[in-house]
């Protein structure tokens, strides 16, 4: 009994580490290669799911609407770029913060203007819809196990792309050295473009996906945006082995933490004090995490640049 | 020559601005729009919550994104000492401004031995860690907010709008007037050069390190001021004061306003606040126009809209 709830909670916290680690691999090259603090991420994960709710309703399946999404939010995201983000590199954080917190509230208020303020449900696919008996007497959703296995073979993906291909060795130079590889005759600003559309769609993929769990409704993309940006700090900016280990870190304790912690109170101490003590911690820990890494190690786990 | 670092008042606009402040709950009954005097009270407190975030980010150049925690802690330890029968202003207020302190002091020497964009993070997670503390306590209104059950008791009627209000602002242009002599003074001067090259300043043998830590430590404890006055005015204290995104809009503010122009953190509260009141008047979805009146004050903008007010012939230094 305990086991299957330990394996249970396990399996989840991977699931979201993995959603995590989907809108963390973009913010944190676009962070680290051109320094810029984009707040505006979070909306383009609530846009992903808008437009996957949206397109599937229309098109009648969800696969199609699932890619459809992914297509709309990368033309969006670099449109973005093109007409926005491109001015901003070279201005000061600052600025940044203040141009991409004027997007987000624009994307919110369209949002609502043309979904409303009620959630849309976005429906799991019907071939996803029952539990699956992994083994006699450990029966666990598809849908989840479908993010699990999607968010890896996203990450695999990643993976190679940036450590085996012309672009991703491309974008690495950038990371690591932007005026070098400018040097060097790389045309970085259609990188940038191609690395924001790029970013964008893994937000799309990832608003689809929890989307589908939780609810599709109007700031859903500001508390996981600050997730997001925990993950990157943690596993140092730039970093795309960073971010996938930040995110399973962020992911396994948060999920962990906000079922077992409550229960640990409950057994050691009064039942007011652990009522009012137990979700505080569990909703803080990651912070204290991210906190304490950052005492520890100011770059980060795995910082980009040496 | 007059140092860039030395920040004078334009007497003149000083002046006519603070007596159009005196006169305000007087021209709002002339006009019949009695109404305005809560919104001018709330204008206040922000202003000066966001001037106390100017100080920081503008004259210490430490750009917290967690300026909230100090505001919302501020509004909470009214809220709690009266849920446990404290209602005196004389107790609650200053004990409001010590727990602000208090904060920005743990908070701070921690975060300050980290730079830039860690810095931001860092901050930012001190906030998210005490929004979380107060909406995870039941006790204490959790997710709902606690609801004060009555004004604190300064020995004047707080009831009374007018009364109120003139409280606000006495006690705003009383901490205006403390920040500018604080960043005109000796200690002022070492917090702008340090933020110029910390390295010389470090070099020449200034700790930059506690100064920077004890300006923090006053701004949290004006923001938590602003805090105990803006539980009063909502009769609540509310978890969206802590939140990250009232963090975000206080540094918007500032750095809509002018980053480091001393006037900034109160134009920029001013300018949000008014265009917000105005446009809700028309629709519902105000905060679209305002988001591409932001967008373009960056873009066309840069150096805020204090630069537009600042004379020609003076070099700015944002």
């Amino acid at each position: 009994m305990q086991s299957t709830l330990l394996l249970e909670l396990a399996l989840n916290g991977l699931q979201f580490g993995l959603m995590l680690f989907l809108l963390a691999a973009g913010l944190t090259l676009v962070f680290g290669i051109m320094d810029f603090i984009n707040l505006a991420h979070g909306s383009l994960y609530m846009m992903g799911a808008y437009f996957a709710a949206t397109l599937s309703l229309y098109t009648g399946s969800f696969w199609l609407g699932l890619v459809l999404a992914v297509a709309a939010t990368m033309v969006a995201g670099a449109i973005l770029e093109i007409l926005v983000f491109r001015r901003l590199y070279r201005r000061n954080h600052m600025s940044q913060v203040l141009a991409t917190f004027a997007l987000i509230l624009i994307f919110n208020e369209t949002a609502s203007l043309v979904w409303g303020e009620q959630p849309l449900r976005l429906s799991t696919p019907e071939l996803l819809s029952q539990p699956i008996e992994l083994w006699p007497g450990f029966s666990y959703s598809s849908f989840r196990l479908f993010i699990i296995v999607a968010g890896l073979a996203i990450a695999a993906l990643l993976y190679f792309i940036v450590a085996r291909t012309r672009i991703g060795m491309l974008v690495r130079a950038g990371a690591s050295n932007r005026e070098m590889a400018t040097a060097m005759g790389t045309n970085i600003s259609l990188i940038f473009t191609l690395l924001f559309a790029f970013g964008a769609g893994l937000c799309a993929v990832a608003g689809a996906l929890l989307g589908s769990i939780l609810s599709v409704q109007v700031g859903m993309g500001e508390n996981i945006l600050i997730l997001a940006f925990v993950v990157i700090v943690v596993g140092g900016i730039g970093s795309i082995r960073g971010a996938l280990i930040g995110s399973l870190l962020v992911g396994f304790v948060d999920t962990i933490s906000r079922t077992l912690l409550p229960t640990l109170f409950r057994a050691l101490m009064p039942p007011d004090v652990a009522s009012n003590l137990g979700p505080a911690l569990a909703s803080i820990l990651i912070y204290v995490l991210m906190a304490g890494v950052l005492f520890l190690k100011p770059e980060g786990l795995f910082p980009a640049r040496n | 020559m007059i140092s860039t670092l030395h920040h004078r008042l334009p007497v003149a606009g000083t002046t006519t601005f603070l007596l159009f402040l005196v006169a305000f709950p007087w021209l709002a009954a002339l006009f019949g729009q009695e109404f305005y005097i809560e919104f001018g009270s709330r204008l206040l407190i922000i202003a000066l919550v966001a001037s106390s975030l100017n100080l920081i980010l503008g004259f210490g150049g430490l750009v917290s994104l967690g300026h909230a925690a100090y505001f919302g802690a501020g509004a909470y330890v009214v809220g709690i000492l009266m849920h446990y029968g404290v209602t005196s202003a004389w107790i609650a207020w200053p004990a409001a401004v010590a727990t602000g302190a208090i904060l920005a002091l743990i908070f701070g020497a921690i975060s300050l031995r980290t730079r830039g964009v860690y810095f931001i993070m860092i901050t930012l997670a001190f906030a998210q860690m005490t929004y979380y503390i107060f909406v995870s306590m039941r006790t204490y209104g959790g997710d709902d907010g606690l609801p004060l059950p009555q004004k604190s008791q300064l020995g004047i009627d707080l009831n009374n709008e007018i009364t109120f209000y003139y409280v606000v602002l006495a006690l705003g242009a009383v901490c205006m007037l403390a920040m500018l002599r604080l960043i005109n003074s000796r200690f002022g001067r070492v917090l702008q050069a340090a933020k110029e090259n910390e390295t010389r300043m470090g070099a020449i043998g200034f700790s930059v390190y506690r100064y920077r830590l004890v300006c923090f430590v006053i701004a949290g404890a004006i923001a938590a001021l602003g805090g105990a006055l803006f539980a009063n005015l909502n009769m609540m204290a509310s978890p969206s004061q802590l939140n990250w995104v009232q963090s975000g809009t206080l540094m918007v503010m500032v750095i809509v306003g002018g980053i480091g122009h001393f006037f900034g953190g109160l134009i920029g509260a001013f300018l949000l606040l008014i265009l917000e009141e105005i446009l809700s008047g028309y629709t519902t979805h105000w905060a679209l126009p305002v988001g591409f009146v932001l967008l373009a004050i960056v873009l066309f903008l840069p150096n805020g809209v204090a630069s537009l007010f600042r004379p020609k012939t003076s070099q700015g230094d944002a």
